[in-house]
């Protein structure tokens, strides 16, 4: 059963609709113990990085997702939940879970064209391969909607980067973590098939 | 390298829903004439659309809580964004729409008459998730309406007063994250997307650009998405009546150097 972590952030139901779709057993959860038992995890998010933090710790959520880490479950991070991970972010002064070493910039574009938020379809470029990426064909977009991006320190977290303006991390991963930037439930067939090689995952990198 | 660093240009899918039905069927190219909203939506995500719009036209008010249950039905079957407009009055209309599973939502009507909530619903939802539809007729150009573009709306019949530049500017302000640049003038023709009204608006914010009305062939949408600067192109009948499948659309823009998403 994967655990979809409710920390009143957003897109859970989304989420939940794709799982549910593919027929891959799930529930939304806010409770510490049944994200620490889960099989899998997702960790999905939209909004401000600093209201989200103060609800997981209210909840008790930050600490059990990294227990949940550290004894090897498989983590998906999606969006906010690809950001909030790292160690700081540019967007609140909280500390963030600090489950891969980073931060998260603004998006810092010298190109008057391009638009903050990066909202829309972008396709992405494998940097290093992956058990839940390995279903993407080199044509495949995604859907994103961000203006903050994770940027871990070391260049072996990056899996996939966007090109938009610079070169951002799309999908960062370490050991049995795994986030994408993008949104997978939002990504057409692409997007479907990224969820489903997670639900399969059973955390080892490669 | 060659390639721009820019977005995907959208297309997008308006579907009529009146009742829980669709207002006219679609005719696919390969299946039967159908009045299902989910089923159409389907169909169209499967032929590669990238956004869909369901607009709620149901006159009587004692249906609206329809609408709900075909926002979850498509929410069940299609994986890419969508929005919802028509009726929505309230930051709670909103709410459940979001809920019922759509990822931004349409105002037009009630926005011109309280500005106030674009605002609310900004930030309720966040600016992302909101979307301004501006219905835009040509007028002479006046110092009430120097663009010589007039906001209205019922369809056209009711005139605001309100400069379409100013209008889209406010807008951009009050927190809509999007816009939907409708051409009245041009809506139904088939002739094309209204070009200059489109690339004025594009020009005077700084958020995305929906351009809507007019559009009948693919060479309409290639010229509104490079002359008229928009960055998604909602299309209507050119794709209900199956003379052109998404796909034919998408595969005529690639190859005039437009960055689609091909499925």
């Amino acid at each position: 059963m994967i655990v979809i972590v409710d920390y009143s952030a957003g897109n859970l139901t989304s989420v939940k609709r794709a799982l549910d779709y593919l027929a891959i057993p799930c529930t939304i959860s806010s409770d510490p113990h049944k994200v620490l038992t889960a099989e899998n995890i997702i960790f999905p998010g939209v909004g401000h990085a600093g209201s989200a933090l103060r609800v997981l710790r209210e909840r008790g959520l930050d600490a059990a997702l990294k227990e949940a880490f550290g004894k090897g479950t498989p983590i998906l991070g999606i969006c906010l939940g690809a950001q909030i991970i790292l160690s700081s972010s540019e967007e609140t002064d909280l500390p963030c879970l600090d489950l891969i070493a980073g931060t998260c910039p603004r998006l810092a574009l010298s190109d008057p064209e391009l638009k903050i938020p990066h909202m829309g379809w972008d396709s992405i470029i494998l940097r290093k391969p992956h058990p839940v990426l390995r279903g993407i064909a080199p044509d495949d977009e995604f859907y994103f909607v961000h203006s903050f991006h994770p940027r871990p320190r070391s260049e072996g977290d990056i899996l996939a980067v966007c090109d938009y303006g610079i070169a951002f991390p799309a999908a960062i991963g370490r050991g049995n973590l795994i986030a994408t930037q993008f949104h997978p439930e939002k990504s057409g067939a692409a997007g479907l098939r990224l969820l489903t090689d997670f639900a399969k995952w059973d955390g080892a990198p490669c | 390298m060659g390639r721009r660093a820019v977005l995907s240009k959208r297309i997008i899918s308006c579907l009529d829903v009146r009742d829980g039905r669709l207002a006219k069927s679609v005719k696919f190219v390969d299946t039967r004439d159908i009045g299902d909203p989910a089923a159409t939506a389907r169909n169209y995500y499967e032929e590669g659309i990238d956004e869909l719009v369901l607009y709620d036209i149901t006159a009587s008010s004692d249906n609206r809580a329809i609408m709900i249950d075909v926002v979850s039905a498509v929410a069940a079957r299609i994986f890419i964004p969508f929005s919802v407009g028509g009726g929505l009055r309230t930051v709670e209309d909103c709410t459940r729409v979001r809920l019922a599973g759509a990822e931004k939502i349409n105002l037009n009507t009630a926005a011109v008459a309280d500005p106030t909530l674009l605002t609310q619903a900004s930030k309720a939802l966040g600016s992302q998730a909101v979307v301004l539809s501006m219905d835009v007729l040509a007028v002479p150009a006046s110092p009430q309406t120097p663009s010589g573009y007039e906001i209205v709306t019922h369809g056209g019949r009711v005139r605001t007063g309100l400069d379409a530049i100013a209008w889209a500017r406010k807008g951009m302000e009050l927190g809509a994250g999007e816009l939907v640049v409708n051409s009245i003038d041009a809506d139904g023709t088939r002739e094309g997307y209204e070009l200059r009204l489109t690339r004025m608006i594009a020009e005077a914010v700084s958020i995305p650009v929906i351009a809507s009305g007019g559009g009948g062939t693919p060479q309409h949408l290639y010229d509104v998405l490079t002359e008229g600067r928009a960055d998604a192109a909602l299309v209507a009948s050119i794709l209900h009546f199956g003379e052109y499948t998404i796909r034919e659309i998408k595969e005529y823009l690639r190859k005039r150097g437009v960055k689609v998403r091909m499925v």
